[in-house]
C-alpha cells in the first residue's frame, strides 16, 4: 500500500464516474500491487496484534472444547432442553451456523454464474467464513444426538447391526444436505486457491514453505493447459455449488416444516429459509470484511462499492424474510387452524413477544435503513447493521424453535424454557472456534482471490494498451505490426512454419 | 527456477486417489467387522463371585433352567436366583464346601452375591424375557448350549441384526413351548411347516419396526 498512499482511497473517489471496468478496483493499482498487498500478509512477521486475537478467540475455543467435554461426561441433560422444548439452543445455533455458512458459496458459485465481476474482492474470504461456520454449525446436532461416539450411525455404512439411518426423516436429509454443502464448499475453495498458492509458492524464500505451498499448488505453472482446466473446473463447481446453496437451507428448513407442530408446519419454510440465511451470511461478511480490510490495507479492492452491494443484497433478503413473517400470520388467519392462529398469537404477544419483537426489529425494520446511499455507505453503520442483523437472525430461530414447542397441544406440559450455563459457554466458544479458524486463515492464506481480482482489472482487457486504431496506448508505434515491414518477424514467422 | 518436487511426485495425485477410495472400503470393513458385536462382545466370560457350574448343574444334573431363573416365562427380566434359591439343596448338600462359603455368608448376613451380568443389551433396547420364552424361542437359541459351559460365556453377538434375523423368519428358529428350556434340541424334519402353522394359528407377528425395542 505504501506505493498509493498518495492515491484516493475506494471511499472517496466513488462519484469519479470512471468507467464500470476501472472502478471495480480502486487507486491505479498494478498486478503485481495487487499480488504484493495481499500475498505480504502470509510472508511477513506475525503481527502482535494477531497473536492478541488469537489467543484470545483460542481461549474461547477451549471454552467450547470444555462445555463440550463436560457434556458428553454428563449427557444432554446439562443444556436447557427438556420436555416440552426438546430442541433448544443447540438447534437454534446449528441453524444459525448453517446460515451464516450460506453467504461464502452463493458469492462465489451464483454470483459467478451471473457474472457479478465484483464477487472476486471478497470471495475467498467468503468461503473461508462459509467453511467455518458449516464445521460450527455441525458441533451441535453432532452432539445433540448424545452418544457422539456412534455419530457414524448417521451415515448409511454396512454395519452387522443391519442398521440403517432412517430415510424417511428431514434429520438424515440435514445430514446429507450439509455434509454434502460443506465438501463442495471446501474443494470449491480449494480450486480457486490453486493459482494463488503458486504465486506464494513463488514467492516463498525458505524451503519448508516452498513445499508446503508448493505441495499444495499442485504443480501449477500457469500454462494455458492449467488455465483452461482450471476455469473448465471452476465453472463446472459453481453449477454443482449453485443449487446446494438454496437446497441446504430448504433442507434445514424441512427439519421443522415436515413435522406437524403449529408454527412449522408450513409450505413457505424453505424460500424463506434460504432468504434468511443469505441475509445473515452476508450480515457475517460485512462484519469480518468491514474490520479486515481496514487492518490489511485492503480498501482499494474491498471498495466501498462492493461493500454497498452487499449492503444492497442484506437489504432486499431482510425485506424478503419480513415479508415472509407477515405472511405467516396472514396464512394463520387465513387458514382458520385454530392452532395455527394461538401459536402466531402467542409468538407475538406471549411469555416470548420479547424474542419477537428483537428479531422483527432487527430482521425487518433495522436493514431498511439501507434504502439511504448515505448509511448504506458508512462504515460504522453497516458494522453495527450487520451485526444488529446476525442478533435478529439468532433470535429468529429462537422464536421458531423454542416459541412453536413450549405451548404443545397438551395445555398440561406448557413450559417456560430456559438455557443453561453450558448452553451459554457453548454457544459462545461456538465463536471462539469461528473466530480462530478465521484468523489461521488470515495469516496463512492469500484472503483475497489475487488471480481472479487480477483478472476483473482493467488491464486484463486484452484491448487495454489498444487505442482502438491499432496503435498501443500513449505511443505512435503501431500496436500490431504488419509482417511484411519487420524483417525480424518475418523470421520468426519462417521458423515457426520450418517446424 | 527449480523443481521444487521430483518427477516421481507426479504419481502422488493418481495414489492418493487410489489411497483414498481403497482406504474408504477397507474402513467400512473395518468398522463393519471390529466395530460388531461379533467381535466385541462374542465370547464374554467375566469372572464369577461364586464359581456356579453350569455344565454340572444344567447339563450334568440336568436341572431345568427355570428352576432358578424363575421369572422368565412372566417378566421381562430373567433374574438371576436369591441366595435363597441355591440354599433350597446346598442347606442339605454339600453344606462344608469351601466353594459354597460365599453363599453360605450372604445367606447369614442377608446380603445378595454380586453376579456379573453377562448378556447385556444397550439401555435403549429393550427386551422381554416373557415374549419370547412363552412364543417358542428357546434359551439356547440366544445363550448357545449353557449346559456346556462351566463358566457361562456369550455365545451370540446379540446385535440388532441378529435379532432381525429371526424377527424376519421366525419359523427357521420357533420350538414347541415345551421344548424351550430343552438343550441340544434337534427340530423334526418338518419343522418349518410345523411352524408356519402355529405362527398362523397363534397369529405369532415378530415386530420389526424401530419402537417395538427402542421406546
Amino acid at each position: 500500500m505504501d506505493n498509493t498512499t498518495s492515491q484516493p482511497t475506494a471511499d472517496q473517489d466513488h462519484s469519479a464516474g470512471h468507467s464500470h471496468h476501472e472502478s471495480l478496483v480502486k487507486g491505479d493499482l498494478s498486478f503485481h500491487d495487487i499480488t504484493e498487498m495481499v500475498s505480504r500478509h502470509t510472508e511477513k512477521k506475525t503481527p502482535l496484534a494477531w497473536y492478541v486475537a488469537f489467543g484470545l478467540a483460542s481461549s474461547m475455543a477451549g471454552l467450547l472444547l470444555l462445555s463440550l467435554a463436560y457434556q458428553v461426561w454428563n449427557g444432554v441433560g446439562v443444556w436447557g432442553n427438556n420436555q416440552p422444548v426438546a430442541w433448544g439452543w443447540p438447534i437454534v445455533n446449528f441453524v444459525f451456523w448453517v446460515g451464516i455458512g450460506h453467504a461464502g458459496t452463493l458469492i462465489s458459485a451464483i454470483l459467478f454464474l451471473f457474472r457479478q465481476k465484483w464477487r472476486t474482492s471478497i470471495n475467498r474470504a467468503a468461503e473461508a467464513m462459509t467453511l467455518f461456520a458449516v464445521m460450527c454449525a455441525l458441533i451441535f446436532p453432532t452432539f445433540h444426538v448424545g452418544r457422539v461416539w456412534v455419530i457414524y450411525w448417521t451415515l448409511p455404512i454396512p454395519n452387522q447391526m443391519e442398521m440403517w439411518p432412517q430415510f424417511k426423516s428431514p434429520l438424515l436429509w440435514d445430514v446429507f444436505a450439509v455434509s454434502s454443502y460443506f465438501i463442495v464448499s471446501l474443494v470449491f475453495w480449494y480450486v480457486g486457491l490453486i493459482p494463488d498458492l503458486a504465486t506464494i509458492r513463488d514467492r516463498s524464500t525458505t524451503w519448508l514453505r516452498k513445499k508446503v505451498t508448493g505441495f499444495f499448488a499442485l504443480g501449477w505453472t500457469g500454462a494455458n493447459r492449467h488455465w483452461r482446466n482450471y476455469e473448465k473446473a471452476y465453472l463446472l463447481l459453481a453449477g454443482l455449488a449453485t443449487p446446494l446453496v438454496l437446497s441446504v437451507h430448504s433442507v434445514v428448513s424441512f427439519d421443522f416444516a415436515v413435522s406437524v407442530i403449529p408454527g412449522w408446519h408450513t409450505t413457505i419454510f424453505p424460500p424463506y429459509f434460504v432468504a434468511g440465511a443469505i441475509f445473515s451470511g452476508f450480515a457475517m461478511v460485512v462484519t469480518l470484511m468491514v474490520v479486515a480490510r481496514k487492518i490489511y490495507g485492503l480498501e482499494n479492492v474491498i471498495t466501498m462499492d462492493v461493500l454497498e452491494k452487499m449492503n444492497i443484497i442484506i437489504l432486499v433478503t431482510g425485506t424478503i424474510v419480513g415479508f415472509a413473517y407477515i405472511t405467516e400470520f396472514f396464512m394463520a388467519w387465513y387458514s382458520q387452524v385454530e392452532y395455527e392462529q394461538y401459536a402466531f398469537i402467542n409468538r407475538a404477544f406471549g411469555p416470548y413477544a420479547w424474542a419477537y419483537w428483537i428479531m422483527m426489529t432487527c430482521n425487518l425494520i433495522s436493514p431498511q435503513l439501507f434504502w439511504f446511499k448515505k448509511l448504506r455507505r458508512s462504515i460504522p453503520v453497516m458494522f453495527a447493521l450487520s451485526i444488529v442483523v446476525n442478533i435478529g437472525m439468532w433470535f429468529e430461530r429462537f422464536v421458531i424453535t423454542i416459541t412453536s414447542l413450549h405451548r404443545d397441544f397438551l395445555p398440561s406440559s406448557w413450559g417456560y424454557f430456559e438455557p443453561t450455563f453450558i448452553d451459554v459457554t457453548t454457544f459462545i466458544g461456538s465463536f471462539g472456534l469461528f473466530f480462530t479458524l478465521f484468523l489461521l486463515f488470515l495469516r496463512f492464506v492469500p484472503m483475497v482471490a489475487m488471480a481472479e481480482v487480477k483478472g476483473v482489472m482493467p488491464e486484463a482487457d486484452p484491448h487495454y494498451y489498444d487505442e482502438g486504431d491499432g496503435r498501443a496506448a500513449g505511443t505512435s508505434v503501431p500496436f500490431i505490426q504488419p509482417a511484411q515491414e519487420d524483417p525480424g518477424r518475418n523470421e520468426a514467422g519462417e521458423t515457426r512454419g520450418g517446424r | 527456477m527449480p523443481q521444487i518436487f521430483p518427477k516421481k511426485a507426479n504419481v502422488l495425485p493418481i495414489l492418493s486417489l487410489g489411497g483414498a477410495l481403497l482406504g474408504g472400503v477397507a474402513l467400512i470393513f473395518l468398522v463393519w467387522y471390529y466395530f460388531s458385536p461379533e467381535f466385541l462382545v462374542v465370547g464374554y466370560q467375566p469372572d464369577q463371585p461364586v464359581e456356579y457350574n453350569h455344565e454340572f448343574h444344567a447339563g450334568q444334573l440336568g436341572m431345568d433352567c427355570q428352576y432358578c431363573h424363575n421369572w422368565v416365562e412372566n417378566a421381562a427380566h430373567a433374574n438371576v436366583p436369591p441366595t435363597q434359591t441355591c440354599m433350597n439343596c446346598h442347606n442339605q448338600i454339600k453344606t462344608q464346601s469351601p466353594k459354597l462359603l460365599k453363599v453360605r455368608e450372604s445367606w447369614a448376613t442377608d446380603t445378595p452375591i454380586q453376579w456379573v451380568k453377562v448378556h447385556h443389551l444397550p439401555d435403549y433396547a429393550h427386551f422381554s424375557h416373557a415374549s419370547h420364552v412363552n412364543n417358542g424361542v428357546g434359551c439356547e437359541t440366544c445363550h448357545g448350549r449353557i449346559d456346556k459351559m462351566e463358566v457361562v460365556y456369550q455365545a451370540e453377538p446379540l446385535s440388532m441384526g441378529w435379532c432381525l434375523e429371526c424377527h424376519r423368519q421366525p419359523e427357521l428358529y420357533l420350538r414347541p413351548n415345551e421344548e424351550v428350556t430343552t438343550m441340544g434340541y434337534v427340530h423334526p424334519e418338518n419343522f418349518v411347516e410345523i411352524n408356519l402353522a402355529r405362527i398362523q394359528e397363534e397369529g405369532i407377528q415378530p415386530p420389526t419396526n424401530c419402537s417395538a425395542c427402542h421406546y
